[in-house]
């Protein structure tokens, strides 16, 4: 009980609130018992701490708001790809109309001069790039295999089926949201198998033809959702340079490749993509591709058709993009929740393989 | 560059906590940090971060009455970001070479160590003041952050009168005190 009296005198004292003849008593005890006096002091230090984390907390708070507003009203961005500064702006107002009637002469004598070469050269080659989906009407599989397939298959579809496309894909949710190209999915219905041959039915939740990419949804009673995956998807991009590994199912089996990310632009300067330097395979498209640290930087897409080894993964911040698409027109439902921890980082390649094996998923997509 | 009266006229609205200062200097200097940091490996929630980190860095600058601005705030703004994204970027081990958008730059590194400091001293009165506990968490926040008077407390958190309220707002401060002085001198 004393101490709440000390510690009360003190905090009069200090806030000045004490009338003249208290403050010279107190001020005589101060000076006599070093004890109170460091007490005063300590309590001075104290209050101008939290003062001071008073302070901070309310600027927070502005600057989150400030941020809020602004989002809303426009007035910057929340895109990835700014690349103007408040200068270049600045210029842009200035040169508006100058710039607008420059390019609009020079779009007329491009239009002219590419319509001249158009007409004028021979007829280009097609295909310089090719998707990396099977196309399994296509592709005979061995037929024992597929027959083995087909008879698993039947119960879990109805009959008359036929398979037209398939790649691979990987889950983003651990409740069962799978991620692959949206050229992979050709057919109007999908099931997914997973590395030790059981399959699950699937729903498409999502097309996205521009940025090829699709989300299915795992809708099978069979499918237990795990607890979490163990990798994340990253926000940011990737270094040049960086050492990268796919798991993808070209056949009928689980394959592992590796590789290096070898431009930070896709083709013909795809700024959605990466370049990749690897070998990959028709059914390797949508499979993901990882980092070092475990980590999906991208999704195996597509390959240069004339030069081996050329591979084109679209980069993972567009995943970010599908989900918050799907999670906006999906009211009622359960949202997918991207997780951001990767726990694979510190582990050898063949544990992290181990772990990850199970995530990735062979994709088909059938017709009826 | 000498800092001219507008910019500290802004200094002083930032000090002061004046929104709609904050909302001109936010609408200024937000869109160049953004570029400089997408263009650098990072995102825009990064971008976010690091831009009100350095706003709080240049509020404590401010709120310190002896400081004066020995270059445009824009400039200031912009060397604290790079230096703080330079080392987050070290911290992850990627590639830190800044990309620049031939932006002046001046030294900074002084005051983002002071400003590492507040920033420690504050994420420790956070968790102590997380780790009270209620109702002493927002009793004391409520007295020394909002600063409520005893009687409007009182009431608010159903003591039958101001003084019950103050022995046990005494009871919890002397706990925060413990817990804050607990780590607060192994941090200094």
């Amino acid at each position: 009980m004393e101490d709440f009296l000390l510690l009360e005198t003190i905090e009069k004292y200090l806030s000045n609130q004490m009338d003249a003849q208290e403050k010279a008593a107190f001020e005589l005890v101060r000076k006599n018992t070093p004890e109170i006096d460091q007490m005063v002091v300590e309590h001075a230090m104290f209050l101008q701490q939290i003062n001071e984390y008073s302070a901070i907390k309310s600027i927070k708070q502005t600057l989150t708001q400030t941020h809020q507003n602004l989002l809303e009203r426009g007035e910057i961005s929340n895109s990835e790809n700014v690349s103007s500064s408040a200068k270049i702006v600045q210029l842009f107002h200035k040169y508006k109309r100058v710039a607008s009637i420059a390019a609009s002469i020079g779009g007329v004598i491009a239009l002219f001069i590419s319509g001249l070469a158009l007409y004028l050269s021979p007829v280009s080659h097609s295909n310089q790039i090719q998707q990396l989906s099977n196309d399994i009407a296509a592709i005979k599989k061995s037929q024992q295999y597929q027959g083995k397939l087909i008879n698993e298959v039947k119960s879990k579809l109805p009959a008359g089926v036929k398979f037209i496309s398939g790649g691979s894909g990987f889950l983003i949710d651990a409740k069962g949201f799978i991620v692959t190209n949206a050229h992979v999915i050709k057919g109007t219905g999908t099931i997914v198998v997973d590395n030790t041959g059981k399959e699950y039915v699937a729903e498409i939740a999502l097309l996205d033809k521009e940025k090829d990419l699709a989300i299915l949804k795992i809708n099978d009673a069979d499918f237990t959702s795990k607890k979490s995956l163990p990798y994340s998807i990253r926000k940011s991009t990737t270094d040049l340079g960086e050492e990268i590994f796919t798991l993808g199912y070209p056949r009928n089996e689980i394959v592992y490749g590796t590789g290096y990310l070898s431009a930070r632009s896709g083709y013909e300067g795809d700024s959605l993509s990466y370049q990749l330097q690897m070998s990959a395979n028709p059914g390797n498209s949508g499979a993901p591709v990882f980092d070092n640290a475990g980590e999906v930087i991208g999704v195996l897409s597509t390959r240069e058709a004339q030069l081996e080894g050329v591979v084109f993964a679209l980069k993972s911040n567009n995943i970010y993009k599908v989900v918050n698409d799907y999670n906006a027109s999906n009211d009622g439902g359960k949202d997918i929740k991207i997780s951001t921890r990767s726990n694979i980082s510190r582990m050898s390649r063949k544990n992290q393989i181990a772990t990850l094996e199970s995530c990735v998923y062979y994709v088909k997509s059938f017709d009826k | 560059m000498k800092a001219t009266s507008n910019e500290q006229a802004l200094l002083k609205g930032l000090a002061s906590n004046d929104s709609a200062i904050i909302e001109q200097l936010y609408k200024e200097n937000f869109s160049t940090i953004q570029a400089f940091i997408l263009a650098n490996n990072g995102s825009y929630d990064d971008a976010r971060d690091v831009f009100q980190e350095a706003m709080i860095a240049l509020y404590e600058k401010a709120q310190s009455g002896s400081f004066v601005l020995t270059c445009q705030i824009k400039t200031y703004i912009y060397s604290v970001c790079r230096r703080l994204w330079l080392k987050k970027l070290q911290q992850l081990g990627r590639y830190a070479q800044p990309v620049d958008n031939l932006e002046e730059t001046i030294a900074v590194e002084d005051d983002l160590e002071q400003h590492a400091k507040h920033d420690a001293a504050f994420a420790i009165m956070d968790r102590a003041l997380k780790s009270l506990g209620e109702p002493c968490k927002s009793l004391l926040e409520g007295y020394y952050l909002q600063k409520m008077d005893m009687q409007a407390l009182a009431s608010e958190f159903g003591y039958t009168n101001a003084d019950n309220a103050k022995n046990q707002k005494y009871k919890c401060l002397m706990r925060l005190k413990k817990l804050f002085f607990a780590q607060y001198n192994i941090g200094e």
